[in-house]
C-alpha cells in the first residue's frame, strides 16, 4: 500500500494539475480483494489526505461504508478505467494529438422523463441521453451516458458523458445546478457564479475543461 | 364516496397536526362526515390539538393489531357531530403498524366516513409511508422557506412512487398548502415567495394561512381554530380551503400586512397544474 501512495505521489508531482477539480471514482475491488476492509479504508483516506475530489466508489459493498463519512458517496458511477501503469503512458506523450472520436451511435437509446425530478430521486442511464420535462429538484440528481437535456430548471446535479466522454453535454433552460459534470469534470455552483444564474446554459466539455455558455 | 386525504410535510414543525385538525373540523362543519387519523404513533399531538387527550381509551395501533373493534377508539368530537378522532399510540413506536392492518382499518373507515383524513409523522420513514400508503390526495403543507420547500419536494417525490394509487397507475391529487406565511416578513423580501414555490413544486396551490397567534391559542385550548375562532384569518384561510377541496373555485389572495396599501396588488389564482 505504501509503494503504490509512493508511486502515486511521483506521479502526482510529475503531473501537477491532472487531477485539480477532476471527480474521481476509485474502484475498491482489488484493495478489498487484497487487502480487506482495512485497506479500503486507507485507501480512502490517502486520496482524501491528498486533496482529491472523490466522488463515487465501486467495486465494494455499500453496507462497509455505512456510518463512515464516506457512507454518501454514490456506489452506482463508474469511472473509467485509470490504473498507475496506464496513467503513466498517458502522460509520457502529452502531446500527441488524439483524432477527436467520432461518435456515431444509431439507434442510441434514450430516455423520456415526463416529469419533474424530486428531490432524493436518482436517474442513472447509463446507455444514453437522458431528456426531462420539468424541473430537476435540490438534492435530485440525473447520471447519464450521454447528453442531459432539461425542459426547466435544473437545480439539482447533472452528470453526462459516462459513456460517450467528452462528446456528452447538459444543457437547461434555468441553470440554478448544484453540481454538473461532464466526462471527468465537474463544476459546483459556487465556480460559475450569478452571471449565468437562471439562464438558459449549455454545459461542455472543451479541450480538458468544462465549458458553460448561454443560449440567450 | 369516501376520500382519503394525507396531510404530509417531510418536514416537522410546518403545522401538520394543526392542519389536519383545521381542514378536517371545516370539512365537518360543511355537514361531511370525518375522521381524522393520527399516524404519528409515539408522538402523538393531534388528541391535543384536538381537546380530546382525556377521553383516549384505544388506538390506532390497538385496531391495526386487532385487539380493538375500530368503533371503541373512534372519539366522537363534543362539537361538531360529524367530526370523529382515531388516536395514535403514544406508548409504541412505527414499527407497530403494518400495511396489512393500516390497509384493512382505511377500508372500514371508508364505509363510514366522507373524509379520512391522515396526519403523516415527519420524515420520510415507515411512518409516513403508511400515513400516505392508501391516500386518494394529498395535502402537502410547506412554510415559505428553502428547508421546507426541499422537504416537500422529496415527499412529493414519494407521493408518486410510494402510494398504491402510484403503483397502480392512477393519479393520486396533490395540493400545496402555505403555512406560518408572514406578510410583513415576506414585504420585506425575507422569505420565498409565493410564486416561486409554486415554480418549484409544481403543484397547485390550495390555501395560504398565515402564521398567526389565533393558530396557537386554538391549539393551546385544544380547538382547532375553525371552531376556536372562527372569524379570524387563518380560521377563514382553512374554511376555504376545505371548500376547495369539496370543489368549489375561490380565489385564492396572499395575506398581506394590515393597513399594507399593497394588498389589493397581491390578489392570486390558483396554479394549474
Amino acid at each position: 500500500m505504501a509503494a503504490w501512495f509512493s508511486a502515486f505521489d511521483q506521479q502526482m508531482h510529475g503531473a501537477a494539475g491532472f487531477f485539480v477539480d477532476r471527480p474521481i471514482v476509485a474502484d475498491l475491488g482489488a484493495t478489498l480483494e487484497q487487502g480487506g476492509p482495512d485497506a479500503v479504508f486507507i485507501v480512502l483516506e490517502g486520496l482524501e489526505a491528498r486533496a482529491l475530489r472523490l466522488i463515487g466508489v465501486e467495486g465494494v459493498d455499500p453496507a462497509l461504508l455505512a456510518g463512515t463519512r464516506w457512507e454518501r458517496l454514490p456506489k452506482a458511477l463508474h469511472g473509467r478505467m485509470q490504473t498507475l501503469e496506464t496513467w503513466a503512458d498517458l502522460h509520457a506523450a502529452p502531446d500527441s494529438e488524439q483524432p477527436p472520436a467520432v461518435v456515431s451511435a444509431p439507434n442510441a437509446p434514450s430516455l423520456l422523463i415526463d416529469r419533474p425530478v424530486r428531490s432524493g430521486q436518482s436517474i442513472v442511464f447509463e446507455d444514453g441521453d437522458v431528456t426531462i420535462i420539468g424541473a430537476v429538484a435540490s438534492g435530485a440528481e440525473v447520471i447519464a451516458g450521454g447528453s442531459i437535456h432539461v425542459y426547466g430548471a435544473l437545480r439539482g446535479r447533472a452528470i453526462a458523458g459516462l459513456r460517450t466522454g467528452d462528446a456528452a453535454r447538459i444543457f437547461c433552460r434555468k441553470l440554478e445546478a448544484e453540481l454538473v459534470g461532464v466526462d471527468r469534470l465537474y463544476r459546483t455552483a459556487e465556480h460559475w457564479g450569478e452571471a449565468l444564474h437562471g439562464r438558459a446554459v449549455q454545459v461542455m466539455s472543451d479541450r480538458g475543461a468544462l465549458r458553460l455558455t448561454a443560449f440567450d | 364516496m369516501s376520500k382519503v386525504m394525507v396531510v404530509t410535510s417531510g418536514k416537522g414543525g410546518v403545522g401538520k397536526t394543526t392542519s389536519s385538525a383545521s381542514l378536517g373540523a371545516a370539512l365537518a362543519q360543511m355537514g361531511q362526515s370525518v375522521v381524522l387519523v393520527d399516524f404519528d404513533v409515539g408522538l402523538r399531538n393531534l388528541d391535543l390539538v384536538m381537546g380530546a387527550e382525556r377521553r383516549v381509551v384505544f388506538d390506532l395501533v390497538n385496531v391495526v393489531q386487532g385487539d380493538a373493534k375500530l368503533p371503541q377508539a373512534l372519539i366522537r368530537d363534543k362539537r361538531v357531530e360529524t367530526l370523529y378522532l382515531l388516536p395514535a399510540s403514544q406508548t409504541r413506536d412505527k414499527d407497530a403498524l403494518t400495511e396489512e392492518g393500516v390497509g384493512r382499518v382505511i377500508a372500514e373507515l371508508r364505509e363510514r366516513f366522507d373524509w379520512i383524513v391522515c396526519d403523516s409523522p415527519a420524515g420520510i420513514e415507515k411512518g409516513a409511508l403508511l400515513a400516505m400508503r392508501f391516500a386518494d390526495l394529498a395535502v402537502v403543507v410547506t412554510n415559505p422557506e428553502v428547508s421546507s420547500v426541499r422537504d416537500s419536494d422529496r415527499i412529493i417525490g414519494m407521493l408518486d412512487s410510494k402510494t398504491m394509487r402510484a403503483e397502480t397507475g392512477d393519479r393520486l391529487e396533490k395540493h400545496l398548502l402555505l403555512t406560518r406565511y408572514d406578510a410583513a416578513r415576506a414585504a420585506r423580501g425575507e422569505m420565498m415567495k409565493v410564486e416561486d414555490i409554486l415554480e418549484i413544486l409544481a403543484v397547485p396551490l390550495l390555501g395560504i394561512v398565515s402564521e398567526s397567534p389565533d393558530v396557537l391559542s386554538a391549539s393551546n385550548v385544544g380547538s382547532p381554530v375553525t371552531l376556536h375562532n372562527p372569524t379570524s384569518a387563518a380560521a377563514r384561510a382553512y374554511t376555504d380551503a376545505a371548500r376547495r377541496l369539496l370543489g368549489e373555485t375561490i380565489e385564492i389572495n396572499t395575506p398581506a400586512e394590515r393597513r399594507g396599501f399593497m394588498s389589493r396588488l397581491f390578489g392570486r389564482k390558483a396554479a394549474v397544474a
